[in-house]
């Protein structure tokens, strides 16, 4: 009877049951729904290209004359060093770097909010909606990056002391970096603001004040030494001085460092995707 | 056949005051409430629909208790429910949109759920692209849309404006586009909400032989909907919902009358104890029964055949001549019709002393379904014999009166005629 009943148990092909454990994550499912990942990707890309002009070309204007605010406020007034990078180059570098953190941070953390019609409605794994946001967010990157280029190339044309070297083609692992760390901690931030609707409020001062966290207006080698073992431990501050140090060959930043920010990027992801997989069960229920 | 859903003890709980004021502050504000001992300021006063306050308990309240049901597979069961029984709550959890409590339910084989027609559209993509982003969150992969695309289009009859962007669309058409990527869905279990009653009519009887296509193609499929008719055409099988707790599930027709009858007020007094009534009793009304045909009935239906068969007391000796009046009001204390051997012309009808029944038959019945009470009174050798208001009440069901499968919306009328519509 017992046998028969254990067997009978096995035959089952999904199991709706009460939030059981922290850990109750099912990554299986999201790779049977990466159909639905690209169609979401699909889906923004689409949309973005049908918008007007502006939109992409916002993209354009807005770390451009970041860039040439920061090199006058920065570069002239304060006079900060930049570790005799042009400054403007500087300044744009830690600007494209954070830009796409920053739009990641902020897409992904308005997640149940912005799509509580669409998941009141149907079920599918809700971890697609945010992974597919870093994604789509990509595209933002490359134009700034390719902003980012044209600068660059014209800097080496002036002969300015620029030395790119190999760890350009560890690039794509910054940027999977910036997509885990944004995404972590944007669904960390989601699943706390179905609870505490507030805490969007703060978000757009969270991200300002955490830029200044990170050595996108000043060099990480003016980072007095007593604060650096803490300071390392956001993970953007070896994220924006390693793109630096690969384009630009100048850079306090040390093998340990990465590795440092590694970890905390991994703990924050793993800390976001429990969460958010323990909130996406009841979230309806608390809107 | 093998069970393919168990419901097992499924119990779903929402919290009603202190959780979830949705900020911070006012979390704060309640629990420094709590360390003083004081009145929590944001404990919510929530209203609560008639009927529910035994599902209350403090700050809970249970949409569901302990719901147990089996599926078998291949079967088709329809889930009837007043607004606020648990019905949608009961879906959201077999869709997946939010967890049990406690309980589990158990599926065998792939499963789809219909909330909602045309989640996710968007409406700067053409019909195609919509079809594809839909399909997919519906849970199909690229390569099964793409297999069913022709059909899909075909389908909706959108075909000419397919890549057009949606935004461009009618929400007709958005409606049908919407349907068709849904009928196409092939899951083993179909999870349907009252979608149905979505676009013109043309559409709605589409949609309905597709979901009689899905049922008899051996799919097994769970319907909820508010529409009687439509319950009655789909499913062998229904259910009822109350106050959060599951039926026994049973034939549709049985349920449906069930769940008709249970919507009646019931008079507490038999009728052969009332007292409120006029009359020299040399006859007295006892009781009644509804019947259609030969069958005792718990509900007419419209356009069916109607009896009401009335037992009375005869305390007679002698043979007599009695005159019957049947008057119909409906819930507003209308009244509705007046069913009479005086008015028909029916001479008073000679009755031996041994009778005590009367029939009255409704050939047709042109009543639109709702609720109705009657008057009884009997008149014997042209005196008043027993008159009694109200004396019971009866509910005319949803009937396929006009063969179409619709009947016009409550308060769109208040009878049914036989017409035709002709142009010349």
């Amino acid at each position: 009877m017992s046998r028969a009943k254990a067997e009978n148990e096995q035959q089952w092909d999904l199991v709706i049951k009460p939030k059981t454990g922290w850990f109750d994550i099912d990554l299986l499912e999201l790779w049977r729904y990466r159909d639905l990942i690209s169609l979401f990707i699909k889906r923004d890309f689409v949309t973005f290209y049908k918008q007007t002009i502006l939109g992409p070309l916002w993209y354009i204007i807005q770390p451009l004359f970041t860039t040439i605010v920061f090199t006058i406020i920065f570069g002239k007034v304060a006079k900060i060093p930049t570790d005799n990078i042009p400054p403007f180059l500087f300044y744009m570098s830690g600007n494209v770097v954070w830009a796409y953190f920053a739009s990641c941070l902020g897409r992904t953390s308005d997640t149940f909010n912005t799509n509580a019609a669409i998941f009141g409605k149907v079920y599918f794994p809700r971890l697609t909606v945010p992974l597919s946001g870093v994604i789509v967010n990509l595209l933002q990157f490359a134009i700034q990056f390719a902003l980012f280029l044209a600068f660059y190339f014209y800097f080496m044309m002036k002969g300015a002391p620029i030395r790119p070297n190999l760890w350009i083609l560890g690039l794509p692992v910054l940027l999977l970096q910036m997509a885990l760390f944004g995404m972590g901690t944007g669904i960390l931030i989601s699943s706390l603001t179905t609870k505490y609707k507030d805490l969007r409020f703060a978000m757009s001062f969270v991200v300002q004040l955490w830029m200044y966290a990170t050595p996108v207006v000043y060099p990480l080698s003016q980072v007095p030494d007593w604060l650096r073992p803490y300071y390392i431990l956001n993970p953007m501050v070896s994220i924006v001085e390693s793109f630096r140090y690969a384009f630009i060959g100048a850079s306090a930043i040390r093998g340990s460092d990465v590795v440092i920010s590694w970890l905390v990027t991994l703990v924050v992801l793993f800390a976001g995707i429990v969460l958010f997989s323990r909130i996406e069960k009841t979230f309806m229920d608390t809107v | 056949m093998t069970t393919v859903i168990s419901i097992e003890n499924l119990w779903k709980e929402y919290r009603l005051g202190v959780i979830g004021h949705g900020t911070l502050i006012h979390d704060l504000q309640s629990w420094w409430a709590r360390v003083h001992g004081k009145e929590d300021p944001n404990a919510k006063i929530s209203p609560m629909l008639k009927g529910q306050e035994k599902q209350i308990e403090g700050d809970h309240f249970w949409a569901l208790r302990d719901i147990n049901l089996e599926v078998k597979e291949g079967e088709v069961l329809g889930i009837i429910g007043k607004n606020g029984a648990g019905k949608s709550t009961l879906l959201k959890v077999l869709s997946r949109v939010t967890a049990p409590t406690r309980g589990c339910i158990k599926v065998k084989g792939r499963i789809a759920s219909l909330l909602e027609v045309g989640t996710g559209f968007h409406p700067e993509l053409t019909g195609r692209e919509n079809i594809y982003l839909n399909g997919a969150i519906l849970g199909m992969t690229k390569l099964e849309v793409k297999r069913k695309l022709d059909e899909i289009i075909e389908f909706s009859g959108v075909d000419q404006y397919i890549d057009t962007p949606v935004k461009r669309y009618s929400s007709g058409m958005r409606v049908r586009l919407a349907f068709s990527v849904a009928a196409h869905l092939d899951p083993e279990i179909l999870v349907i909400d009252e979608v149905l009653a979505v676009g013109d009519a043309e559409f709605q009887k589409k949609c309905i032989g597709k979901m009689g296509e899905v049922a008899r193609a051996g799919r097994t499929v769970i319907f909820v909907s508010h529409n009687m008719v439509s319950i009655e055409k789909l499913c062998e099988k229904a259910t009822i919902v109350s106050c959060g707790q599951l039926q026994a599930v049973g034939s549709t027709a049985a349920i449906v009358q069930d769940y008709l009858s249970r919507n009646l007020a019931i008079s507490k007094i038999s009728l052969s104890d009332r007292t409120d009534r006029k009359g020299n009793g040399s006859i007295r009304f006892t009781g009644y029964v509804l019947k259609s045909g030969d069958d005792i009935v718990k509900h007419f239906r419209c356009g069916e055949e109607s009896v009401i068969e009335i037992d009375f007391q005869n305390i007679r000796h002698e043979d007599f001549y009695l005159e019957i009046g049947f008057g119909i009001d409906d819930y507003l204390g209308r009244r509705v019709a007046l069913i009479s051997t005086d008015i028909s012309g029916n001479r008073p009808i000679k009755v031996d002393k041994t009778v005590n029944r009367v029939r009255v038959t409704i050939n047709r019945n042109q009543l639109v379904p709702g609720e109705y009470k009657f008057t009884l009174f009997a008149r014997v050798n042209s005196d008043v014999a027993d008159w009694v208001r109200d004396a019971g009440n009866f509910v005319v069901g949803y009937g396929d009166y006009y063969k179409s499968g619709k009947l016009p919306e409550r308060g769109q009328g208040v009878f049914l005629p036989d017409y035709k519509i002709e142009a010349f």
